[in-house]
């Protein structure tokens, strides 16, 4: 589970397409590059179909940044 | 080349930026303008679009409307369409976009004047569309809606929703056949097969307007593709078939012809009979039928005449069934029936002859069909292969025309020479300027002729009609028929005149009647017409491809002049009208009476 990070990390970089890009729990939308309204969505659609979790309505607005992604995720993937 | 069938929803949504980068990296593509008004968010199934369209040899520039403004961008404000110049518009709209529903208590008359009010809402879009633009149009008809308030009443009665959203698809069906640009994509049955509750998402749709699973996206998408395909000709026309424990349980040549599973006797041979039937009708729509089998010949044949044998020997157009190599047999039976393999699909249980036939046979479409009959025909289907974008005539009996000329081919041996051998065959063409009736079939053929087409240009319907009404173009079809039955449009020559030179923008002919002296006889009508018109020069262009070295020396043939050392990048031919004397000799050219 505290592997979380890493796994994202291809996944950022796929959507995103930076080889290069490492990701922290601090980063958000501000802080990494191209991270805009569109990508948002496909990191979440890619995020969603990779853990087959659902995040429900409302949830995502209350992120900051990936640590909390993370943390939400942890909640879902326990409670699977 | 990367097969995007073979990847998976996941990894094309998640690396689809980096696909997108390596895709377009490849050379040739074919550039394409598509311009999307949705009535969603539509950029998740652009991008598929995109990565699907790339993958098929194009290189597609986007044009997406303001969040819902489908209806304003195409009728009231649309000087963005029309600089954009988009080749295709595809409106991309659901049930969820209809703008009034026929109240529950309603008559039928009442619930009819609801759908014309909705129809016309859309027939306004597509003329304003077609008045516009010189653009194919691709509309969407719709899914079912995701409730229904009536339960099973919501079908049938007047007020129900599903009833309305059935009677507004059966009108954009009426509306599809009259209208030749405008086409409508089947989101119906494309949605019924991955079923509404895979097909709505409703946390998107709340959160950011996309209306649809990535999973629906990507059936949109890849439906979008095969009509782009489609519409550019580069819909395959071949299924080649292996034959045991893929057309018939067993192997013919270890358990012998009354041992094969195939029938009504089990359920297995039930299975290949199916199979059978499933191959038997693309057959019928005009896909050719070809078999590649190891085994020996004439063993091979009896499993056709077999009395379950859905599939008899007349419906095969090539028949390779031997020892060699299967991709070498499959180069062999592109030959004959004068196809290209990249339009050939070929059908085997065996992964190791599908690894062989797809490294070795470029362009060829080789789905993993798995082991388990069952499943074959419902992969071919997922895979798209033959879809068209329209049905002529020549479609439905273009299996008797290959079967004709194979007899042709037998015919022609007992000739020593060939000018006997052709006047044997009694051929009477009629060539023409293009007709309203033949549009059609002329801008068909001119996006799917490869191999006999001098400059390989591409016209869509609306271009050809523009054409046919403008004096600068000299535009003739050419039809032929002999003892053996009728061919029908096979040629059409193009001429843009520029003062006293007539430029040959196009030249081709299908090669069902390669070798028959057509070209002498469409030579002998251009330069008659371009008398009439005071023309004294005729310019012919050869642009090479990878497909039509066959008509490299096509001009020179006919008498014209090189007037440029070969060139990788064309070369271009002259003819003086004043000097030409008829050529064709073998060819009865009918008298067409113009009132």
């Amino acid at each position: 589970m505290d592997n979380l990070l890493e796994e994202l990390q291809p996944i950022f970089r796929d959507v995103l397409d930076q080889p290069n890009l490492i990701i922290t729990r601090e980063s958000n939308a501000s802080t990494v590059e191209d991270w805009d309204s569109l990508a948002h969505v496909n990191l979440v659609t890619a995020i969603e179909k990779r853990y087959k979790i659902r995040f429900a309505l409302g949830e995502l607005q209350e992120l900051k940044d990936v640590g909390d992604m993370i943390d939400l995720m942890k909640t879902k993937l326990g409670q699977k | 080349m990367i097969n995007i069938d073979s990847l998976s929803l996941d990894d094309l949504l998640v690396k689809r930026k980096g696909l997108r980068r390596q895709l377009a990296a490849q050379a040739g593509l074919q550039d394409i303008r598509i311009a999307v008004l949705g009535g969603s968010t539509t950029n998740e199934v652009v991008d598929l679009l995109e990565i699907g369209l790339l993958s098929s040899g194009f290189r597609p520039n986007f044009y997406q409307c303001e969040y819902g403004r489908y209806y304003e961008e195409a009728v009231l404000d649309p000087d963005a369409l029309i600089e954009f110049r988009p080749d295709v518009v595809y409106i991309h709209t659901s049930s969820l976009n209809v703008q009034e529903f026929a109240p529950l208590q309603c008559s039928e008359e009442e619930l009819q004047g609801y759908v014309d009010v909705e129809v016309e809402r859309y027939k306004r879009i597509w003329t304003s569309l077609e008045q516009n633009l010189s653009c194919q149009i691709i509309q969407n008809n719709f899914e079912l809606p995701a409730f229904a308030i009536l339960g099973n009443m919501d079908a049938i009665a007047y007020g129900g929703h599903s009833n309305f959203v059935m009677r507004l698809n059966l009108a954009f069906a009426c509306a599809g056949v009259s209208n030749k640009k405008l086409l409508i994509q089947d989101v119906h049955g494309i949605s019924a097969r991955i079923g509404l509750k895979q097909w709505f998402d409703w946390e998107r749709w709340f959160s950011y307007k996309i209306l649809h699973t990535p999973e629906a996206n990507l059936a949109i998408a890849l439906s979008l593709t095969s009509m782009v395909r489609s519409m550019y000709g580069k819909s395959r026309k071949v299924l080649v078939l292996d034959l045991d424990n893929t057309l018939w349980g067993g192997v013919i040549g270890d358990d012998g012809v009354e041992k094969i599973q195939i029938g009504r006797e089990t359920p297995v041979a039930e299975a290949y009979t199916a199979f059978q039937e499933y191959c038997l009708s693309l057959r019928n729509r005009g896909v050719l039928l070809a078999v590649c089998s190891k085994n020996d010949e004439e063993i091979a044949k009896q499993g056709f005449e077999h009395p379950d044998s859905v599939l008899k020997l007349e419906h095969i157009s090539c028949f390779k069934a031997n020892w060699e190599p299967k991709h070498e047999n499959i180069l062999a039976i592109g030959r004959e029936l004068n196809l290209g393999v990249d339009s050939f699909v070929f059908v085997d249980d065996n992964p190791a002859e599908r690894a062989i036939v797809e490294a070795q046979v470029e362009g060829i479409a080789v789905p993993d069909i798995g082991r388990d009959v069952v499943n074959y025909a419902g992969i071919i289907e997922a895979g798209r292969y033959f879809e068209p974008v329209s049905l002529s005539a020549e479609d439905f009996e273009r299996a008797e025309q290959y079967a004709k000329s194979s007899e042709r081919t037998a015919f022609e041996t007992k000739f020593a020479d060939y000018g006997e051998y052709l006047d044997s065959l009694e051929m009477s063409a009629e060539i023409d300027t293009f007709k309203p009736v033949y549009l059609d079939r002329i801008a068909q053929l001119t996006n799917k002729t490869n191999q006999f087409n001098l400059t390989t240009r591409r016209y869509t319907l609306a271009e050809i009609e523009a054409i046919s009404t403008d004096s600068r173009y000299i535009g003739l079809y050419g039809r032929l028929s002999d003892r053996f039955g009728d061919n029908g449009l096979i040629s059409i020559v193009l001429g843009r005149r520029e003062d006293a030179t007539l430029h040959l923008d196009l030249w081709l002919m299908s090669c069902r009647v390669l070798k028959r002296d057509m070209e002498f006889a469409m030579l002998d009508a251009v330069v008659d017409h371009a008398r009439t018109a005071g023309v004294d020069t005729l310019l012919g262009y050869y642009l090479p491809t990878r497909k039509n070295v066959m008509v490299a020396d096509h001009y020179e043939k006919l008498g014209f002049i090189r007037r440029n050392s070969s060139a990788e990048d064309g070369s271009i031919f002259y003819l003086s009208v004043s000097e030409y004397a008829p050529r064709n000799t073998h060819i009865k050219v009918a008298e067409l009476i113009h009132g």
